[in-house]
């Protein structure tokens, strides 16, 4: 088991600078000048460009910039924006806001998804399986942006139960809505993975075996039911909580949160290398962590699976 | 030029162009109120994460110019009609346009009580001004005598060239300050121009001319996080600007200029998309909002009532076709530009892409600019003539056939798709030739290839003005070799009609030198007009006295609130 987390997290190695470099290279290989367009239709002075080109090391081949950055990485320092803000800083104050907007979101999307996934799977073909179909197949229908802009219309602007935005901190309150729509997709799905999954194991044998042992229905489902039929949906959360980290530029835009989805793609467009690379390393390990943990956790839900040497 | 982000229905993307609006074109204040409101109130109103620190001469786009033009006071300020009033400035004068005479009012200080002098504003400037500090408003500094001795103006002995064929430059800046900059006593300098210019002083409202205080040259990068300035507004305390989320302002108590604030400070919260910003304002989030998005621009005016805003502002759009391409230069390209001015109906594309926020263009600057007209005489080549249209087109096939793809170039990012499209069908339709956008992904991506000459048909082209001046809108686009002339546009009747504008002796002179030049644009056609970007804005009913200025920006000063 250790040796095996070991080895998981040696493989980080070659996967960081991988993707780095090949981030790295993406970004530098964007059409255009990202100095000059920073000015607009209007060119600065002449010189005004390649001083700050020379600053940035723009003025210098790909592969010399990447080392630089390298070089500074294993410094601690991860370049600065183009407005002169360390990376670092940008960082420090984008992440703790995603994590706790990922983190409000896998939660609602886990406990919702999978308490109304089991209600179904065990009452199926019933009113209440039916109507967790129908709002699910919607949910996984309707694009992310409009149920955001409806949620905000309603619960912000018409009941005014929620603010229609967050402020700038970002406190875990007002979060809570932006995470609900964050995680709509992904709490469809789990409702109808959990749904499937429960049913498929309701006619198992070692169903059949427990409750002919005469075990309580409540502990058939619990012990037996559920902790089996959680396994694909555990994959599924794990594969989610990097896709929660990384990709909320739809909600974080419509509810104005300043985190890491908005943070990379305004980088992405300006073409600031030091900034995507940055942020795209750190997210290729909590997605490389995540999967960790989910292999891990297979072997706590399964008794079939063990990682030996 | 003021360079805003401008949101799409999900993301603001950067673009070129910006977001503004006036005073000239009939517009009332949203809700004239007898109340003075109540003098502590805070007004909160929509902003963007400043591009740089705020160094009032690297301050050129919209989010960080609110910003610097608050808490900063130069020698003069705006109205809302673009027109100048003195702050820290007790005259400006000359003989003969060229060199002027700066007096500087008695008892001005900067919030850290440093008296306001002519240093103040000769060691800014000259800060601005130096290559090596490569301060992003440099060129506003350009016409001073000495300028070229602080840029970078040796070239490289090997004889390297840059890209475009000219010289790269190498070495230290000749000097450190420029010579036309004269300190008389504290409260007096003189300004050595390199060539006259009648109307130097309306440039002085723009924030690039702020003073700075000595603090500011100790540590530039320091003061850029917590800027001291002699504005209306001063910073709420260290780190009020906390960035890409907000920055707190209250008033300065020792102020006591034109802009004298109603309110008790500003909050001004950023926001990535504006479609957050009018989602915060139908919520009461906020008081003031200067952009409306894209999404509510059919239903702002219904929803607001007297508290929306729509009126024309100092943008200018259009589109370009440069020479080097082939069927684009002669006799032929003139007959062919003309051609597809006329094959655009703009009133229809004005009213049914942008919901009205649009105003058709009848000239080459802005109805908010004094001397705009639409008399100017040869302006029918901008009404919508499908039949002349079709006569020219078919005279420059006469001369060389066409049979082309006609294409204007975008970059993706700014939501120019819907009118290029409507635009490239209206002359498809009309002239009866292929017709389409074409799609750059990002703004730099557009930039480079329009820079290098490498375009493959039009190219859209946008400009806002940094001074409320017919020249700001003709010579840095038109004039021989000038930055933003791109395509290349030369005329040697308009280099002389702007020159002999810039020198005329009364600015009734200059305006008719300048509409004269632009009849001339009129008959070439180096740019197409399109039409004149409208700011469009709202207010809650928490504020009253919310007047956009001329640039575009509300007058926050005069904002009551309570």
């Amino acid at each position: 088991m250790l040796w095996y987390t070991g080895k998981r997290i040696l493989q980080m190695i070659p996967v960081f600078f991988g993707a780095t470099f090949l981030i790295y290279f993406m970004v530098f290989s964007l059409p255009g000048d990202p100095i000059a367009a920073l000015y607009g239709d209007r060119p600065p002075a002449p010189g005004v460009i390649e001083v700050i080109r020379a600053e940035y090391n723009l003025d210098k081949p790909f592969i010399v910039q990447y080392f630089l950055y390298i070089i500074g990485l294993f410094q601690g320092d991860f370049g600065t924006t183009y407005s002169g803000r360390p990376v670092s800083d940008v960082m420090a104050q984008a992440f703790p806001i995603t994590a706790r907007l990922a983190i409000l979101a896998l939660l609602f999307e886990a406990v919702a998804g999978i308490l109304i996934g089991l209600i179904a799977g065990l009452r199926k073909g019933k009113l209440f399986d039916a109507s967790a179909l129908v709002v699910s197949l919607l949910l996984i229908s309707v694009p992310t942006f409009v149920v955001g802009f409806v949620l905000q219309l309603v619960f912000g602007v018409q009941l005014g139960w929620a603010r229609t935005t967050v402020s700038g901190d970002a406190p875990w309150g007002e979060l809570v809505l932006p995470a609900i729509v964050l995680a709509s997709v992904s709490f469809a799905y789990i409702v109808r993975l959990t749904r499937a999954s429960v049913s498929d194991n309701l006619s198992a044998d070692f169903v059949r075996t427990a409750t002919a042992k005469g075990l309580s229905r409540n502990r058939v489902v619990r012990v037996h039911v559920l902790r089996n039929s959680l396994v694909p949906v555990v994959t599924f959360l794990g594969v989610d909580l990097g896709a929660l980290m990384v990709g909320a530029i739809v909600t974080e835009g419509i509810f104005n949160i300043n985190g890491v989805g908005g943070t990379v793609y305004r980088a992405v467009t300006l073409g600031e290398g030091p900034t995507v690379v940055s942020f795209i390393a750190v997210m290729v390990i909590i997605f490389v962590i995540a999967n960790l943990l989910v292999d891990l956790l297979y072997a706590a839900l399964d008794p079939r699976i063990r990682y030996a040497k | 030029m003021k360079k805003s982000r401008m949101g799409l229905s999900v993301l603001a993307l950067l673009s070129a162009s910006a977001l503004a609006l006036t005073g000239c074109a009939p517009g009332e204040p949203a809700a004239e109120d007898e109340s003075t409101g109540d003098a502590s109130a805070i007004i909160t109103t929509n902003g963007s994460e400043p591009q740089h620190s705020l160094i009032p001469t690297n301050t050129t786009e919209s989010g960080g110019g609110k910003i610097t033009t608050s808490i900063f006071a130069g020698l003069v300020s705006y109205t809302a009609e673009g027109e100048i009033e003195n702050e820290v400035a007790e005259s400006i004068e000359s003989e003969d346009a060229k060199t002027w005479t700066v007096t500087l009012k008695d008892g001005w200080t900067f919030t850290n009580d440093e008296p306001v002098t002519s240093d103040s504003f000769i060691d800014a400037w000259n800060y601005g001004a130096l290559y090596d500090n490569a301060q992003s408003a440099s060129y506003f500094f350009d016409n001073i005598v000495g300028f070229s001795d602080v840029q970078n103006t040796k070239d490289d002995p090997s004889g390297a060239v840059d890209e475009e064929g000219n010289p790269v430059q190498v070495g230290d800046p000749l000097a450190e300050t420029m010579s036309g900059l004269q300190v008389v006593d504290d409260t007096t300098f003189t300004v050595e121009l390199s060539s006259p210019e009648a109307d130097w002083p309306l440039r002085l409202g723009y924030t690039a001319y702020s003073p700075l205080p000595k603090a500011a040259f100790e540590d530039m990068e320091a003061f850029g996080e917590n800027p001291i300035g002699n504005g209306p507004y001063m910073l709420d305390g260290e780190g009020a600007w906390v960035h890409e989320e907000k920055i707190n302002l209250v008033t300065n108590p020792d102020y006591d200029g034109v802009r004298k604030p109603a309110n008790g400070g500003l909050e001004i919260i950023f926001y990535a998309t504006q479609d957050a910003a009018y989602a915060d304002i139908e919520g009461g989030n906020l008081d003031v909002l200067d952009a409306v998005p894209d999404s509510a621009l059919e239903t702002f005016e219904d929803q607001f009532g007297d508290r929306a805003v729509n009126q024309p502002a100092a943008i200018f759009q259009a589109f370009n076709m440069p020479y080097y391409l082939p069927h684009w230069s002669g006799e032929e390209g003139k007959l062919r530009r003309a051609a597809l001015s006329q094959a655009i109906n703009r009133e229809e594309i004005t009213d049914v892409i942008f919901q009205g926020t649009r105003t058709p263009a009848t000239d080459f600057t802005s109805p908010v600019i004094d001397g705009w007209t639409d008399k100017l005489e040869g302006a029918e080549v901008l009404d919508y003539n499908p039949e002349e249209a079709k006569k020219l087109w078919a005279e420059a096939d006469a001369i060389a056939p066409y049979n082309e793809t006609f294409s204007i170039a975008y970059n993706a990012d700014g939501g120019h798709q819907a009118w290029v499209d409507a635009v490239t069908n209206s002359i498809a339709n009309t002239l009866g030739i292929t017709a389409e956008g074409k799609s750059y992904p990002t703004f730099a991506a557009s930039l480079e290839d329009r820079a290098n000459d490498k375009l493959t048909g039009g190219v859209r082209a946008g400009w806002q003005a940094d001074y409320p001046s017919m020249y700001n809108f003709l010579a840095p686009l038109y004039q021989t070799g000038a930055g933003s002339n791109y395509e290349d546009y030369s005329s040697e009747e308009f280099d002389n009609l702007l020159k002999e504008g810039s020198q005329a002796a009364s600015v009734e002179d200059a305006t008719a030198k300048y509409q004269e030049a632009q009849e001339v644009l009129l008959k070439d056609l180096p740019s197409i007009p399109l039409w004149y970007s409208n700011v469009t804005g709202v207010s809650a009913d928490t504020v009253d006295n919310v007047v956009f200025g001329w640039d575009s920006v509300p007058l926050y000063h005069q904002i009551t609130k309570g």
